[in-house]
C-alpha cells in the first residue's frame, strides 16, 4: 500500500514537472548562440553517424604514392602520411570522439551527481564514508584502474568510454555535494519537510534543479577532458587501435608531423575546438535557460 | 538657527538605467538640515530613502545608478561637482555613516580598535593625520562615549567577541571619530532587539545632542522615528509625499499615503471572543529540551536553545511567542514540528505523541501540521512556479484528485489574493507580500488544523505587514485552525494572540492572555520589553526617552 501511494504520487509529478523544462527550452530557443552551438553539435553527430555513406573515401584506404598531400580538389583536407583522405578519417574520428564524450560524461554526470546529492543531503557518518571513498579514488592511479578494467573485461570500446567516465565523476561529486549542502540549509528545503515531502522527492524536485548551474558548466569542462583522455589511452594502445581513429588520435599524429605537413594538425585541431565552442555555447544557454531568474524575452 | 543650513538637497533625482528601461529611484526630493537637527527619511522598501544617503555620500553605484540632476550643498560646498579626491576627504572629516547590519558591516579579520584608528592614521589630509598611539587614544575616548565598558581592554578585541548591540556601538564609533559635522544612519536598528534598539536609539539622540551634529536617520519604522527626529521626510516611489515637522506628520498629516503608513502600525489588543476551553489542548509540549553543541570553539559547548518548556495550545486559539533573538523561539516552533531534533520531551499533537512516531507515520502527520516561514525569498524554491509551488502538497498527500488540482490552485490562489495570470510565473517575478502570499497558500492549502508562523511578517513593509497579517487571521480564523506565531515584535503579536509566552534564554518566563500581560507584566524581563517598543507618537516617546536618561 505504502509503495503503490508512492509510486502513484511519483508518477504525478512527472506529468506536471514539465514547466521548468518547457520554460527552459522556450528561453533556449531564444538564445541565438546557444541554438547555434546546439545545431552544429547536431550536425556534427548527424554526420559522424552516417559516416560510412558520406564520406569520400574508405577510412583505411592508403594511397602510398601519393603520401602526405595538402589540400587538394581531390582531398579537400589533405592526406596522411599513408595517403589516407583527412576528411575521411575526421569523420570517422567524430564517431569516436562524439560518443566517447557524450557516454562517459553521462556516466559521470549520472554517478557523480546521485553520489554528491546523496552524501551532502544526507551528511554525519554516510557522507563521511561516501566522501572518504572519493578521496580514495582519487588517489588511485587512474591508469591502473583502467589497464585493470581492460584486462579483466578485455578490450571493449564501450566499456572504455563507461571506464573514463566513472573515473570523471569524482570531482563531479564533490561539486554537487558542496553545493547540496549550501542548498540544504535554505528555508525552502525546511518548507518541503514541514509539507511531508519524502526525501527522494525533496532531492530530485527541490535539490537537483537548484544545483544545475555548476553541474552544467562542469560538464561542459568534461567533455574536452575525455576527448582527449580516450586520445591518451589509444595512444598508450589501451583505447582504439589503428587504422581506427578519432579526433585526439589525429591530433596526436599531427602534432609529431606539424612542422612539414601542418593540415594533419590544424583540420581535426579545427573539429574539437569547433564541437568545445558549440558545447560551451549550449552550456551557457542551457544554465541561463534553466534559471528562471534570466529574463524571459 | 544658522542662516546657511548644513546640508541643503535640491531637486535631486537619481535614475536607474537598465536594459529593461529606466527606473526613478529618486525624482526631484529637495530637503536641507541644520546643524544640530535631526530629520527622518521615512518609507517602504523601494521608496528611495538609501539611495539618496549613497547619494550624499557619493557612493552611488555609477552605472547603473546615475544623479540626473540636482545638487547637493554641504556647508555651501557643492559636493555633487567635487573631485573624487575631495569627495575621499569629506567623507573622512564631514560625513559618516552608520549601516543597518552590524554583523556584516565590521570586518571580521581586524581588531576594533584597527578599524577605528584606521581613518585616522591613513588620513587623506596630511595635517590631519595622527600617529598610531594618538589615534588609539582617541579610539579609546571614543569607545568610551558610546558606551563601551573598559574600552582599553576592548580595542584589541574582535567583532565577533562583540554582541549585536555592542557592534551597532561600535559602528557609531567609528562614524563619529572623524567628528562629522552630518551623521547619516541607515536603518540603524532594525537588525536589533527592541531592548538593544531602544539603547542604540538613545545613544544617538544624546551624542546628536552633545556633539551638535546634523543627522539623518532613514528607517521604515515610524515608531523609531518619532522619538528621534525634528522633522519626517515622507518618501513614495522616489516622491517626495510630505516634509515637515515631526509633530505635524505625524498628529496633523493631511496626505493619505502618511496616514496610511500610521494605520499600518499594529496597536491595541486583537477583537476576539473568548476561546472555551473545554477540550484537551491540540498541542501538548512537555519538559522539552533541544541543545546544540558549538563547534566553533576550541572548547565544545552545548547551547541550550530550549531548556526545559512546557506549553499547551488549545484548539482554535492563537498562542504567540515572543523573543529577542537567540531566546530559542523559532528553535522551538521547529521541534514541535519535529523539523529538528530534540533531546528529550514530549510532544502530543491532538492526543498522539508525536516524539514516539517514526519517521514514516510522522510524514502522514505532516499533513496536519504546517509551518510559514519568515522569509518569502528563502522560503519558495526559486525554480518552481507559484502553480508547482502550491499543487505539490496538494498532490503529495492527495487532498484533491488529479483533475481538480488545477481548480484547487486557482481557488487557493484566489483565497491568498494572488492574480489569476500569476499561476505559470516563479518566485522571483514577485514582490515580498507577494510571496508571503503564495507561502500562505501553501502551507493553507492541505488544511491543517495547526499552523506555525515563525516571523511571518518581519521582512515586509508596514503596510504590508498589515495586510498579510490580516490574511492570516483571516484565513486562520476561517478554517478554525490553531497557530503558533513567533515573532519579536510585540506590537504584531499584541494584535494578533490570544494568548502569549515571553522566551528568554530557552525558557518560558511567563504565559499570559495577551491583553492581561500587556496590562500588568509580572517578569521584570517582560516589564522592560514592553517599555522597549516605539510607540508611534512623537510626544509621548520623546517624554518616555527623557525619562529614561534621567533615570540613568
Amino acid at each position: 500500500m505504502e509503495t503503490k501511494s508512492k509510486s502513484m504520487s511519483e508518477k504525478d509529478y512527472s506529468e506536471e514537472n514539465s514547466s521548468l523544462w518547457k520554460d527552459a527550452w522556450t528561453r533556449l530557443s531564444n538564445n541565438k548562440l546557444a541554438l547555434l552551438g546546439l545545431v552544429t553539435l547536431v550536425f556534427f553527430c548527424i554526420i559522424a553517424f552516417l559516416a560510412p555513406w558520406i564520406a569520400p573515401y574508405g577510412y583505411e584506404e592508403q594511397n602510398l604514392i601519393l603520401g602526405a598531400s595538402p589540400p587538394s580538389y581531390q582531398h579537400l583536407l589533405g592526406t596522411d602520411i599513408f595517403g589516407r583522405d583527412m576528411l575521411t578519417r575526421i569523420i570517422y574520428g567524430g564517431r569516436v570522439s562524439l560518443l566517447v564524450g557524450f557516454i562517459a560524461t553521462s556516466v559521470a554526470l549520472v554517478i557523480g551527481v546521485s553520489w554528491g546529492a546523496v552524501a551532502g543531503y544526507a551528511g554525519g557518518k554516510l557522507d563521511a564514508f561516501m566522501m572518504r571513498l572519493v578521496d580514495i579514488l582519487y588517489a588511485l592511479p587512474f591508469m591502473i584502474f583502467i589497464i585493470l578494467l581492460m584486462v579483466v573485461f578485455g578490450k571493449n570500446l564501450l566499456l572504455l568510454f563507461f571506464a573514463i567516465g566513472a573515473v570523471e565523476w569524482l570531482t563531479m561529486a564533490r561539486i554537487v555535494r558542496g553545493q547540496v549542502m549550501t542548498l540544504k540549509k535554505q528555508e525552502f528545503i525546511e518548507a518541503a519537510h514541514s509539507m511531508g515531502l519524502p526525501k527522494q522527492i525533496i532531492i530530485v524536485r527541490h535539490i537537483v534543479p537548484n544545483a544545475i548551474g555548476p553541474i552544467i558548466v562542469y560538464a561542459t569542462l568534461t567533455v574536452p577532458n575525455v576527448m582527449l583522455l580516450e586520445a591518451f589511452l589509444s595512444f598508450l594502445g589501451l583505447g582504439i587501435q589503428p587504422p581506427e581513429s578519432s579526433w585526439g588520435l589525429l591530433i596526436n599524429y599531427g602534432v609529431e608531423t606539424m612542422e612539414e605537413y601542418p593540415w594533419l594538425l590544424i583540420f581535426p585541431g579545427l573539429a574539437l575546438t569547433i564541437t568545445l565552442f558549440a558545447l560551451n555555447f549550449l552550456g551557457d544557454g542551457l544554465r541561463d535557460a534553466l534559471d528562471p531568474k534570466t529574463s524571459k524575452d | 538657527m544658522s542662516s546657511t543650513p548644513l546640508l541643503e538637497v535640491n531637486k535631486l533625482s537619481v535614475f536607474f538605467h537598465t536594459r529593461a528601461g529606466v527606473t526613478k529611484a529618486v525624482d526631484g526630493v529637495s530637503f536641507s538640515l541644520n546643524q544640530d537637527e535631526t530629520l527622518a527619511i521615512v518609507g517602504e522598501s523601494g521608496s528611495g530613502k538609501s539611495m539618496i544617503c549613497h547619494a550624499i555620500m557619493g557612493l552611488l553605484e555609477s552605472p547603473p545608478a546615475n544623479i540626473e540632476s540636482g545638487s547637493i550643498y554641504l556647508n555651501g560646498e557643492e559636493i555633487l561637482k567635487c573631485s573624487k579626491k575631495r569627495m575621499r576627504q569629506l567623507r573622512g572629516d564631514s560625513i559618516a555613516m552608520i549601516f543597518q547590519d552590524p554583523m556584516t558591516s565590521l570586518n571580521p579579520v581586524l581588531s576594533i580598535g584597527e578599524q577605528l584608528i584606521e581613518p585616522l592614521i591613513y588620513h587623506s589630509n596630511p595635517i590631519k593625520r595622527l600617529s598610531r598611539d594618538k589615534a588609539q587614544l582617541r579610539a579609546i575616548e571614543i569607545l568610551q562615549e558610546v558606551g563601551i565598558q573598559n574600552p582599553r581592554e576592548r580595542l584589541n578585541d574582535f567583532p565577533h567577541q562583540f554582541s549585536g548591540g555592542m557592534r551597532q556601538r561600535v559602528m557609531i564609533a567609528m562614524a563619529l571619530i572623524g567628528e562629522p559635522k552630518l551623521l547619516i544612519c541607515d536603518e540603524p536598528t532594525t537588525a536589533l532587539d527592541v531592548t538593544v534598539q531602544a539603547q542604540i536609539l538613545e545613544l544617538i539622540k544624546n551624542l546628536q545632542k552633545k556633539l551638535k551634529i546634523g543627522v539623518i536617520f532613514v528607517s521604515h519604522d515610524l515608531g523609531v522615528v518619532a522619538g528621534v527626529s525634528d522633522h519626517v521626510l515622507v518618501l513614495k516611489n522616489g516622491h517626495s509625499v510630505e516634509l515637515d515637522t515631526t509633530e505635524k506628520v505625524f498628529y496633523e498629516t493631511k496626505d493619505p499615503y502618511t496616514q496610511g503608513l500610521l494605520a499600518a502600525i499594529p496597536s491595541g489588543p486583537k477583537k476576539t471572543s473568548e476561546t472555551e476551553l473545554d477540550e484537551r489542548p491540540l498541542v501538548e509540549v512537555s519538559n522539552l529540551n533541544v541543545f546544540f553543541k558549538n563547534k566553533s570553539q576550541a572548547k565544545e559547548k552545548i547551547i541550550r536553545a530550549v531548556d526545559g518548556i512546557s506549553l499547551e495550545i488549545n484548539r482554535g486559539e492563537i498562542m504567540g511567542v515572543v523573543g529577542e533573538s537567540g531566546s530559542g523561539k523559532s528553535t522551538l516552533g521547529r521541534s514541535i514540528l519535529r523539523l529538528l531534533p530534540i533531546q528529550s520531551g514530549e510532544i502530543i499533537f491532538s492526543g498522539v505523541n508525536l516524539t514516539a512516531l517514526p519517521p514514516k507515520e510522522l510524514q502522514e502527520f505532516r499533513k496536519k501540521m504546517q509551518m510559514i516561514f519568515q522569509d518569502p525569498y528563502a522560503s519558495l524554491n526559486p525554480r518552481m512556479t507559484v502553480y508547482e509551488t502550491l499543487a505539490e502538497p496538494l498532490i503529495f498527500h492527495r487532498v484533491t484528485n488529479k483533475k481538480n488540482i488545477t481548480s484547487r490552485v486557482t481557488s487557493l490562489m484566489n483565497e491568498v489574493g494572488l492574480p489569476k495570470n500569476s499561476m505559470h510565473k516563479y518566485p522571483h517575478e514577485f514582490s515580498g507580500g507577494q510571496r508571503q502570499r503564495i507561502a500562505v497558500g501553501r502551507a493553507i492549502g492541505i488544511k491543517p488544523e495547526f499552523i506555525i508562523a515563525d516571523e511571518p511578517v518581519s521582512a515586509l513593509d508596514v503596510t504590508i505587514q498589515s495586510q498579510i497579517l490580516d490574511l492570516i487571521v483571516g484565513l486562520v480564523e476561517r478554517y478554525s485552525i490553531t497557530m503558533l506565531f513567533i515573532s519579536h515584535d510585540l506590537s504584531v503579536v499584541r494584535s494578533v494572540t490570544d494568548r502569549v509566552a515571553v522566551m528568554k534564554s530557552g525558557k518560558i518566563l511567563e504565559k499570559e492572555k495577551t491583553e492581561l500581560l500587556w496590562r500588568k507584566p509580572k517578569n521584570q524581563y517582560t516589564q522592560n520589553l514592553l517599555r522597549s517598543i516605539p510607540i508611534p507618537d512623537p510626544r509621548k516617546e520623546r517624554a518616555r526617552l527623557l525619562s529614561r536618561t534621567e533615570q540613568d
